[in-house]
């Protein structure tokens, strides 16, 4: 588990869908103890608890072009190793192995579903809000991908960038 | 024996495969290579079908079958081919952003014209987004970055993005 600095209260704040140029802008990296960064994450921990089935949110999922994410994947049957509720700034997956392929859905891709095959094992390097505190983590199965699907937003790049084929891509109703 | 060609298209309902492949078997027909799916609402396939049945008894056959359902039916006689051979590596092109008329026009010309062959196809339309997921041969003494800097060229013009990787094949 990851011990969170306290955050001030989070604003709900819109996700955005693709069509749109920040989802598909590498964003930038930030201070990590600025009070805007440490709003942002706040707010994107407020934004992801009431979002049905969201496990995670990239910034520029929230218009925000910095490099945050926020994950919580402790409640998911798919997880193994979780690190609880976090969020991490500036992060860099420093180690990535065992690849799989999944299904996975994005809230900003709600009608579709896709299979892409992510490393299932994996250590990232990345900076905590507030105190700026450099954290380490290892990390595997559910968390691993989850992980690697909003270092993917950072970088620009939605799961239909990175699907295995013509035939990996499925409709989806509702988002779950 | 010929090899056939019967393309099946209506109005998705259960039934429309196990009508269609009761009615080959009835003839002798062995299917070989198919592909069958459901494109907003519609439900078609395409069979290759060795027979010893010509193609007029086989549509014959289906549109006894098919009698007062709403499916269009085509037959075609097929010529044996060689399977082509390819000496380059399989890609995946990604390429989504707000639908409008000529996304797949303008990206497909650019891989015609590197001499890059489409294996795979699909395109997905869900609200404003527009979606093509193709499996691409590219020739070998083809020039991937250059390939990747033509894409990239179309795909602005275009306000779409676009990302082609190697399809990972693992043979176990």
């Amino acid at each position: 588990m990851i011990s969170m600095p306290e955050l001030p209260t989070g604003h709900v704040l819109p996700v955005l869908a693709t069509p749109h140029q920040i989802l598909a802008t590498r964003c930038v990296d930030v201070d990590p103890v600025a009070p805007e960064v440490i709003q942002l994450a706040a707010d994107l921990l407020a934004t992801q608890r009431v979002s049905p089935g969201c496990v995670g949110l990239a910034a520029n999922q929230v218009g925000v072009g910095w490099r945050v994410f926020s994950l919580n994947v402790s409640q998911h049957p798919k997880a193994r190793i979780h690190h609880g509720e976090f969020v991490v700034v500036n992060p860099e997956i420093v180690e990535a192995t065992r690849n799989e392929k999944g299904r996975e859905g994005c809230m900003s891709v709600p009608d579709f579903t896709g299979d892409v095959k992510r490393a299932t094992r994996l250590t990232l390097k990345a900076f905590l809000p507030v105190t700026g505190e450099e954290v380490l983590m290892e990390t595997d199965a559910f968390e691993a991908r989850a992980i690697q699907h909003e270092v993917d937003h950072l970088d620009g790049f939605v799961f239909i960038d990175k699907v295995a084929g013509a035939h990996a891509i499925y409709p989806r109703q509702t988002y779950l | 024996m010929s090899s056939l060609a019967v393309t099946v298209l209506g109005q998705d309902r259960p039934g429309i495969i196990a009508d269609t492949t009761s009615a080959l078997t009835d003839l002798g027909g062995n299917l070989e290579d198919t592909s069958m799916t459901l494109l907003r609402g519609h439900f078609v396939m395409t069979l290759v079908v060795s027979t010893e049945a010509d193609a007029a008894t086989v549509r014959s056959a289906l549109e006894t079958k098919f009698a007062g359902a709403d499916l269009d039916v085509i037959v075609m006689d097929l010529h044996s081919v060689e399977a082509p051979t390819t000496s380059g590596d399989s890609y995946v092109l990604s390429v989504h952003g707000a639908d409008r008329v000529g996304i797949v026009a303008a990206i497909t010309s650019v891989l015609a014209s590197h001499g890059a062959n489409i294996t795979d196809l699909t395109t997905r339309l869900g609200g404003s987004l527009y979606i093509v997921i193709a499996e691409i041969d590219i020739p070998a003494g083809v020039s991937v970055p250059d390939l990747e800097t033509a894409i990239a060229a179309v795909a602005t013009e275009l306000g779409v993005g676009a990302t082609l990787r190697p399809a990972e094949t693992d043979v176990l």
